[in-house]
């Protein structure tokens, strides 16, 4: 009974997450200039990020939080590269 | 695919409620990212859900793992300090970045520099 409401709750929260997903893939397509596309970017991967945790929740593997610091990691670095690409021009000077 | 771990009653209701409420607090910020108008208004809503999205949910992760391994796991605090930590840099430096871009346009909509503003203008109560 607990995972039956367990399971139709966390394939609720991943419909949520991939429609976030969907809305900042918009922006990324639709954006019209580029730091707006540079902003879906970020809502993009952070989204992903969270879809991996709940899929780490429904599988109960460890695994899937490596992928998601990873993500995190990752994400973060190619923002700033891109934000700094915005300002000068080029990133590394 | 749906399932789910062998959770007791309490642990599987607080689990889905947190991650219920992380993923919706996420939806919601990146339906703001798809309503506003301006990119200065656009920059604040996906800060809901690095900060209180990506808390509800890792909030949901530590209570399942500690549950499913009868012992405290905190490894989710990772993600959690390093989010909190780069969401900030990350904006600051993009709205840096699209003010930068929006002056040396001249658009209208942004307040000039107050330097450059200085510079032009003479000072004239100045001993």
């Amino acid at each position: 009974m607990s995972t039956l409401f367990l399971a139709l709750t966390i394939t609720a929260a991943q419909i949520l997450l991939a429609f976030a997903m969907g809305c900042a893939a918009f922006r990324i397509l639709r954006g019209p200039r580029a730091q707006d596309r540079v902003l879906g970017m970020d809502a993009l991967y952070l989204a992903g990020m969270l879809l991996l945790l709940t899929y780490g929740i429904q599988t109960g593997r460890t695994l899937f939080f490596e992928g998601a610091l990873v993500i995190g990691l990752l994400g973060f670095a190619g923002t700033v590269a891109l934000a700094k690409f915005l300002m000068r021009g080029e990133v590394i000077e | 695919m749906i399932q789910a771990p062998d959770l007791p009653l309490w642990a599987a209701i607080a689990v889905g409620f947190f991650v219920l409420l992380g993923a919706s607090i996420t939806l919601i910020g990146a339906l703001g990212l798809l309503r506003l108008r301006n990119f200065y208004e656009r920059i604040h809503p996906p800060t809901l859900g690095s900060t209180l999205g990506t808390g509800c949910i890792l909030i949901a992760s530590m209570i399942c793992f500690s549950t499913l391994h009868s012992r405290p796991m905190v490894h989710e605090v990772l993600i959690a300090i390093f989010v909190t930590l780069t969401t900030p840099i990350t904006l600051m430096l993009l709205a840096r970045a699209a003010l930068y871009r929006d002056r040396s346009e001249g658009s209208a909509d942004v307040p000039q520099d107050l330097a450059s503003v200085d510079a032009q203008q003479p000072v004239l109560d100045r001993p």
